[in-house]
Order: structure tokens, then sequence, then C-alpha cells
């Protein structure tokens, strides 16, 4: 019965969540103005919103994506001005600059002091000396576990996914470049020098993982096994997986292994084409802010770290457990970034990726 | 030979127009552009007017496209065998055993699950299977098992999914075929001698192939084009094509290669229509 009220817990906050994100797109009353973002669904929590609506008197349209690939198709689509705000993995910043999306962003206003050093990422976010996104969010792709059911002294070490001490106790997150760089940096590999003659080395100890897996699934389906007791560990999880349960569910933990991990980051611009810069720019200062940055970090939809260092002031303590906010120091040091692969090398990881769900 | 100075009819086609317009507006046209961008390629992040073959070459090149396919075709047809066998009983218990006063709340009720939402409802099958699901907890409770049946996150759930959508699209179309027959048809069988299951086997399952077939199409059509439920229930064990297609565009919006996926998924439900087409008429007979 208590598992029959729990996985209903679960179940009805997935559906809340829904149905704020829903109300979070509805019209403000009377706001004289609005902001039209594309962004990660983080973005969608209205606690989160409303401060900023309520400040400026706008209502702020949101609009989800997932996948840098579907945002592009989007902003391919729409007319020049329709977007004011983008929210972007900062992997894939150049990308936006390349293409000509991003506005130069005022540097002397955003409190860029205060980001985490290793979230400044100068060479993806500044293009000529100009700064055209800033880092607002970053997590792991690492291990998340069942502490109760799995020896964390075991998680340490990364090569235990590969050997068969849990097999079919195993989940994999759906998303080719964070496992592929994660399983780079448990064979000793540097994310950031990876080329395609480290892909077949990838690809065996990939098949390993999928023989122990139960499941290859999207964050949802992912997130739903661990929560349920499907399986016991999430390889590519993380905090984005576990922190926001961590109320509810105790027993779930995360772990950056020795070997280390991959770690992510999400970065928010403004819009070259946009009609209403000023107010898209004071968007982005909002959620920069150590307030705006505490509720990202513990939006309904996943929690992750803020980027703003003095966030931490607005977190409270279990919050900060939960983020491994005293980890960070030594986490920072040993992830290492996402692969950022050219396109010729990114064709052959999504079709390794192919291959491994395939498998 | 035609009257000189005969008008052309324009009334005709007043009356088709909307349709005409419809179908070239959301089917010809978007065909068109698909057809047209499956010949370019994605370079970086530019779509590249190429005018080649090479993506539908890739299909055949790369053996997980070409695995896919299989997939989709061998969870199809079990989806589709399986939701006949299934829905023909159902339908004909409803036709035939169900007093007529009835008959409406029953098919009300035989399509009840249509009215939630298609995603929650491959969510909640997911919970349904697992290994601490009803089905698992219920067998270990009662000793049929001693460890939880491997049920979720596999093909098994996939055609699951699958089955319980379809078997109420296959009702309807069975229960219509079935509640036109004549009555006559039966007693002029039994007036030869025929039993109950000569006339059921030589007499109803032929007049009712056409609902069969119908439904059975239909199911094939939405089933190999379905994403949703193997991408929720199949727990990517295998891959399926509306999945390979999905990746394409997922991250580097490669819509070429996605493109020429599915005009080759196209036709195979094109070979698929032209296999049932001697059974799908729309005219009554």
């Amino acid at each position: 019965m208590n598992t029959a009220i729990k996985r209903l817990k679960l179940t009805g906050a997935v559906a809340l969540s829904s149905l704020l994100a829903g109300v979070a797109a509805m019209p403000a009353a009377n706001a004289t103005e609005e902001l039209n973002a594309l962004v990660w669904c983080d973005h969608t929590d209205p606690a989160l919103i409303e401060p900023f609506e309520k400040k400026f008197d706008v209502k702020v349209n949101l609009k989800e994506y997932e996948g840098t690939g579907s945002a592009l198709a989007i902003v391919e689509q729409s007319q020049p001005g329709d977007w004011d705000v983008f929210v972007i993995d900062g992997v894939d910043v150049p990308r936006a600059i390349d293409a000509d999306l991003l506005a130069p962003l005022p540097a002397d206003e955003l409190p860029l002091d205060d980001i985490f050093p290793e979230l400044r990422l100068e060479s993806s976010l500044m293009r000529d000396g100009k700064l055209y996104a800033v880092s607002e969010k970053f997590g792991y792709n690492t291990v998340s576990f069942n502490k109760t059911k799995v020896d964390a002294a075991d998680m340490k070490d990364m090569t235990v996914l590969w050997s068969d001490a849990y097999k079919g106790r195993i989940a994999v997150y759906d998303y080719y470049l964070p496992v592929i760089g994660m399983v780079a940096v448990g064979l000793g590999k540097k994310t950031s020098e990876l080329t395609a003659d480290d892909l077949p080395e990838i690809k065996e100890t990939l098949f390993k993982i999928k023989d122990n897996a139960k499941l290859v699934g999207e964050v949802v389906s992912s997130q739903t096994a661990i929560a349920t007791g499907e399986v016991d560990i999430l390889v590519g999880g993380g905090e984005w997986v576990t922190a926001g349960l961590s109320a509810d569910k105790p027993e779930l933990d995360w772990i950056l292994p020795d070997q280390g991990g991959v770690r992510w980051s999400q970065s928010i611009g403004v819009f070259k084409d946009s009609k209403r810069k000023e107010l898209a720019t004071e968007f982005v200062k909002y959620i920069v802010s150590p307030e705006g940055q505490a509720r990202l970090a513990t939006s309904s939809c996943y929690w992750a770290m803020p980027a703003n260092a003095k966030a931490g002031a607005e977190l409270t303590d279990q919050q900060k457990a939960a983020l491994r906010w005293d980890d960070q120091e030594a986490y920072l040091k040993n992830a290492q970034m996402y692969p950022a692969p050219d396109a010729e090398l990114d064709a052959a990881m999504q079709d390794l990726w192919t291959e491994f769900l395939q498998h | 030979m035609a009257a000189r100075g005969q008008r052309f009819d324009l009334g005709p086609w007043g009356f088709v127009a909307p349709a005409l317009l419809w179908t070239a507006a959301f089917f010809v046209a978007p065909f068109v552009v698909m057809a047209v961008v499956s010949l370019w390629e994605r370079i970086g992040t530019d779509l590249v007017a190429s005018w080649s073959f090479a993506n539908y070459l890739k299909f055949f090149e790369r053996g997980h496209f070409l695995e896919a396919m299989l997939n989709s075709l061998e969870v199809t047809v079990i989806v589709t065998v399986t939701s006949i066998l299934l829905a023909y009983p159902f339908a004909w218990i409803i036709a035939e055993k169900v007093p007529p006063r009835l008959q409406r709340m029953a098919l009300v009720l035989a399509i009840l699950p249509f009215w939630t939402s298609y995603v929650v409802r491959s969510y909640s099958w997911l919970l349904v299977l697992a290994n601490n699901g009803i089905i698992n907890e219920t067998l270990l409770s009662i000793g049929l098992i001693a460890e939880p049946l491997d049920l979720a996150n596999s093909r098994t759930a996939t055609v699951i999914g699958f089955v319980h959508f379809f078997v109420m699209l296959l009702t309807l179309t069975i229960y219509a075929n079935l509640v036109q027959l004549s009555p006559n048809y039966r007693k002029a069988a039994a007036d030869l001698g025929a039993g109950p299951l000569s006339t059921f086997w030589f007499v109803v399952l032929p007049l009712t192939l056409p609902g069969i077939m119908v439904g059975a199409f239909l199911t094939f059509v939405l089933c190999i084009g379905d994403y949703i439920t193997p991408q929720v229930l199949g727990g990517n064990n295998e891959l399926l094509m509306p999945q390979v297609i999905m990746l394409q565009i997922g991250r580097r919006a490669d819509f070429p290669t996605a493109s020429a996926l599915a005009i080759l998924l196209m036709i195979v439900v094109t070979i698929a229509y032209l296999g049932f087409a001697r059974w799908i008429r729309l005219e009554r007979a």
C-alpha cells in the first residue's frame, strides 16, 4: 500500500508539474507587454517567472523545447523578432552565434564575477570580445542510484557499470552526447579531444552497459524507473534526476565517480532580432541574480546547481545537501565538459548511439 | 458525341473543392516538400540542396536503419494479428449476445479507454507492467511466479500498449460489419444443414472480412507510424522506424535524412495498402 501511495504521489507530482507549466503559459491579467522565450522546461515554473512578470508588468510566453536541433528548427520556422530570449545548452552557444541568432549582452550589467569560474566559458559564450550568453545553471551527467539497494562505495568506480555486478538493475539516460562523454571519461579520455578513432572503444563499452541495462529512457521514463524501484542505478543521471525528489525519496542519491563525469550547463541569451531587447536583457539579469538563480535551481521541472555562487545564500540546507553544494569545488575540478563534436563526428556519434539502442 | 455548346458544369467541383483543397494543403504540399528535402543534405547548421539520393542510400548501407524497418514490420504484424484475434470475439459478443438496447452502452464501454490521453495511457501501462507493478505483484502474491517477469521496457510491453488501443478500433469496424449482416444468411445456411460452426466459418466470417480488413489496415498504418508507444514502453531495447526518424531530428535537425526515412516508411504503407485494397471498398455492397 505504501509503495502504491508513493507511486501515486509521483504520478500526481508529474501531472501537477504539467498543470503548473500550462498555467505558466496562460496570459497574465492586465500585462501591458509580452516577452517570448524559447526555454528548457525548468523555466516554466510559475515560482520562477511570476516575480519577474509582476515587477515589469509583463507576460512571459514560454515555449519549451527538447534538443538544440528542435530549437533551431523552431527559430528557422519563425519570423525575425518572434523570439526574445533563448535558453540553450552551453556547448551549443557557438552554433547559435555562427547562425547569427544572438545579440551581444551588456557584460558590465551582469554578475559575471559571481559565476563559478568553471562556468564562465569565455571560449563558448564570447566572440570577438563580446558576450553573447551567460551560464545560468549546471549539473552533471553521472550516476544516480538508490543507496538502500546499491553500495555507494561501488558507485565511486565507474567501471562497475560495465562489469556485471548490477546486471539488469541499470537504466541509461537516452541522450548520446553526455553518455558517450561519460563513458569516454571512464575510459580515461578527454571529452574535448575525442576523435572518430576513440569511437570503437567507446562503442564496445557502451554495448557492455546495454547488456547490463534494463532500459534506455528519456527523462520521464528513466526518472520513473529509478523512483519506482524498477532499476537501482541510472547511468547519465545526476542531481537533475534525484535532487528534486530528495524530500519524498531520500534513498535516491547521486555521486561523481573518481574517474569524473560530464558537466552540462545551460546558458541564456537575447535574440539578435528581438524587438524588446531591453526587457529581454532585464529577464536575463533576473535569471542570473541570486534570487532568480535559487528559484531556477529548484524549479519544479528539475533541480540543478545555480551558476551564480551567491545563490547559495538563498537556498535551504536541505536544498544545498540535495545539490551536493559542498562537493562542488572538487566536482567542478574533476568533471569535463560535454563533448563538442564537429558535424562529422557528431553524425558518427549519433550513428553509434543508434547502434547502441538497437544492440 | 457531346453536344456542341455543352457548358462545363462547375457545380460538382464546388462540392468536392473543400476536400481537394484540404488534401492539397495538408497532404500533397507537405509530401512534395518532404520529397524535395529528402534529396538535400544537412551539412553543419545548413540545409544544402545537393539533389542526391545519399539519404536513401544510408538506409541500405547502415544496418541499424534496415533493422529498425524489420522491427517495425514484425511488431506491426504481431499487433495487427493479435488485435484481430481479440477484437473479433469481442465484437461478435456485442453484436450477437448483448441485447440490442444495451449494445450502445457496451460499445461506449468498449471505447472508453479512447477517452484518456494516449501518452498518459502509455505511461500507465509502464507502471502496470513494472517489476513492482500490479501484474507482477499479483502473480507473486498468488505464488504463480517466484521472480518478477520482465514485462516493462520490452517489445512485449510495446505490443500490449498497441493491442490495448487497436482492439477498440477493430471492435468498432468488425461490429459495424456484423450488425449489417442479414439474419437470412444464417437461416439459409441452417436450412441447408449447416451447424453453427460451419455457418460461422463458411458464411459469417467471409462476409465480415471487409470489416476485419478495414480495421486491420487502419491498425497497420497507425501502428507502423507510431512513435509514442514504442518510445515509452519499449525501453529503447530495440528501435522502430519512427524512433529512428525522430533521432535524426532531435539534435542535428537532419530533416533530409528524416524525410528520406519517412518516405521509405510511406512506401511500405503503400505496399500494405495494395495488399489490403481488394477488401477496402468505401461503397456498400
